[in-house]
């Protein structure tokens, strides 16, 4: 697969596929204050971003609500124009040549559909396929993909009006790869699925990211997706990124604690273990906690040493708590 | 292309390889073309879907029809009382008639689903259109496209075709000419009074009103001698929205009616500029337009 050459002599530089220097976005909110009245105010919704992303990486980019995600990604597709900074993606200024970066990205609004309303999922795809002028066979290949790896076979007949929301997200994001993208743009993909919709959607993501060819961008609430397709995480609050590396590192940013739920073979007092806190006794099990950045192997070798260990299982932090955590940081600075 | 035959049955070992290399940017003068394909594709894509539903198809297209037809009635209805209305024949008036449908016709035809660009910048479902490889206008213009829509273009067609075999009209070479160049600058200038609405709909997002009074009330205009009219509307329709250019003032060497407002000969033969230079003013406006554009919140 000698590709990566090719594309990168469309003006990439090195193995960035998306750049973002210094990216701003102001908005001017206007507030009827009176009859006449107005008042303007300067909404930074994206206040001095500068990030990379590597071909082929797979980065969730999370935040509470308008921490101005969505708005970054609209820059990075080009429907917005940044207010100041600079963006490439896959050498191209978005804003700039709009069009010509559409074939080159694929991109899902978890909020709304970029599906016809009023067209089966199978007419939409062909249109897909005409605007995009995808190889016909390449085409199909991809759609029989898509529609066995999404469940598609049912839905292709139906008129998108008359889609479930699940069902919907699963048309759409299927719509996005059609053109084999080099980048993919999910705005929460998830959004108000349910837990069968959620996993399908992860479950064909993986494969999207095992296959390695697509560098994508993933906006989320739900923090298991993060965990489950993201090597990479970067955190934006009020516009500015405030954490950018692994889900490790967050945690240990965050100072969260991993949990240590061990059953022994009879009661016992809360056991004493260097490195570790026993949070809580019942009966025979217990709670120890311990920093999510530390290994839970050297804990388990030693607690199973010392007492007579029956089973255990390792608790994972609400990440939730953690971002938490580093917003209450910030916030107190 | 390698992975074209691999076996539909069983997992595909690695699903979403890279694609083909992008293809070199199209040269700057094939964008045209391009857009033209691009409407041609999506218009293509509404008619087939519209054509499945036959009957609703051809019932629609029919009670078009009819409307419209009811709409010339009464103008023919207030020629039973006068044989005159404002110095133009019945067969005068219906050419006026005529061409101004025709004009507005075939510029709904083809833009019809402008006036929807409001509706979609509230709702943020522009979003939508900027991130596919299509210019947006051409997105715009050719949504919802409804060959239905062609039942008024007809009908217009019908009046003017029954004009014309009614007028004693000393045709020469250039008016014979003047003819289908009057109705493609007339839908031209119809076209960029859409677009120019349109344009305003990104900053101003119920602005379809304002867009619907000059499309349809300037068609409700034209199809009316001027000398109906009082001066004023008339020079405001030839030097503010060159509405008088669709069919008032190249009529005036067909029919060979007096200059509504006195002005020299040459101004009756210009349509074609004027139509020219609305759609740049339009083009500006459109690109200032989408420029401005910011999307919605969540
Ligand atoms: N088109 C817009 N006009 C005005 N303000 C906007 C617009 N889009 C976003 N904002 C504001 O910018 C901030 C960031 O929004 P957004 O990027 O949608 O956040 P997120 O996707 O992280 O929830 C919010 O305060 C939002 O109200
Ligand atoms: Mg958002």
């Amino acid at each position: 697969m000698g590709r990566t050459e090719v594309r990168d002599g469309t003006g990439g530089t090195g193995d960035a596929v998306i750049r973002l220097d210094g990216v701003c976005k102001v908005f001017d909110v206007y507030r009827r204050t009176g009859l006449l009245r107005r008042e303007r105010r300067e909404v930074r919704a994206v206040d001095g971003i500068s990030f990379e992303v590597a071909r082929g990486e797979t980065v969730g980019y999370i935040g509470p609500n308008g921490a101005g995600k969505s708005t970054t990604i609209k820059m990075l597709t080009g429907i917005l124009v940044p207010s100041g900074g600079s963006v490439r993606v896959a050498g191209i200024d978005p804003s700039r040549e709009r069009t010509r970066l559409a074939r080159r990205i694929g991109v899902v609004f978890g909020q709304r559909t970029t599906l016809w309303w009023d067209l089966p999922l199978r007419d939409s795809y062909d249109l897909v396929r005409r605007m995009y002028r995808v190889e016909p066979a390449r085409f199909r290949a991809n759609l029989d993909r898509c529609v066995d790896l999404l469940d598609l076979g049912p839905l292709l007949e139906v008129p998108v009006r008359q889609l479930s929301l699940g069902q919907r997200m699963r048309g759409d994001i299927a719509a996005a790869l059609l053109h084999d993208p080099e980048v993919l743009y999910l705005d929460e993909p998830t959004i108000g699925l349910d837990v069968i919709s959620k996993a399908k959607v992860r479950q064909f993501l993986a494969e999207v990211k095992a296959a390695g060819a697509t560098t994508v961008l993933l906006t989320t609430h739900d923090l298991t997706d993060i965990e489950q397709l993201c090597e990479r995480v970067m955190v934006i609050d009020h516009g500015r990124l405030v954490h950018d590396g692994d889900l490790a590192g967050l945690h240990a940013v965050g100072a969260s604690e991993r949990v240590l739920v061990v059953d022994f073979a009879r009661e016992l007092p809360a056991v004493d273990v260097p490195g570790a806190r026993t949070v809580r006794v019942e009966g025979p099990r217990q709670w120890l906690s311990f920093p999510a950045s530390a290994s839970a192997a050297p804990l388990v070798a030693e607690v199973a040493a010392r007492y007579p260990l029956v089973d255990l299982s390792v608790r994972e932090p609400a990440i939730e708590e953690v971002i938490a955590r580093l917003y209450g940081d910030r916030a107190s600075l | 292309m390698a992975d074209a035959g691999v076996p539909r049955a069983g997992r595909p070992v690695r699903p979403f390889p890279p694609g083909e290399p992008v293809p070199p940017e199209e040269p700057a003068w094939r964008r045209p073309a391009d857009g033209l394909r691009a409407y041609g594709l999506i218009v293509g894509m509404w008619t087939r879907s519209a054509l499945a539903y036959r009957l609703s198809f051809v019932m629609m297209t029919f009670g078009n029809g009819a409307l419209t037809a009811l709409d010339f009635a009464a103008v023919a209805i207030i020629f039973g009382h006068t044989t005159r209305l404002g110095g133009f024949s019945l067969a005068q008036t219906a050419f006026l008639y005529g061409t101004s449908g025709m004009a507005i016709g075939l510029a709904d035809l083809l833009l019809g689903s402008m006036d929807g660009l409001g509706q979609r910048v509230r709702d943020g479902t522009l979003d939508a259109m900027l991130v596919r490889p299509v210019p947006v206008f051409v997105q715009v213009a050719a949504d919802r496209f409804a060959l239905r829509r062609l039942g008024r273009v007809s009908q217009a067609a019908l009046v003017l075709a029954w004009s014309l075999s009614r007028l004693d009209v000393a045709w020469t070479p250039g008016t014979v000419l003047l003819l289908p160049v009057m109705l493609v600058s007339g839908a031209a200038i119809f076209s960029a009074v859409f677009t120019l609405g349109a344009a305003f709909q990104f900053r101003f997002g119920d602005a379809s009103e304002v867009q619907n009074s000059f499309t349809y009330g300037g068609n409700a205009l034209t199809q009316y001698p001027p000398t109906v009219f009082a001066k004023e509307l008339v020079r405001g329709a030839t030097f503010v929205v060159p509405l008088a250019f669709v069919n008032w003032l190249p009529a005036t060497l067909i029919l060979g009616t007096p200059q509504p407002l006195g002005l020299p000969r040459w101004v009756d033969w210009v349509s074609p500029l004027v139509a020219a230079a609305v759609c740049a003013a339009a083009a500006v406006a459109w690109q200032a337009g989408l420029r401005s554009y910011r999307s919605t919140g969540s």
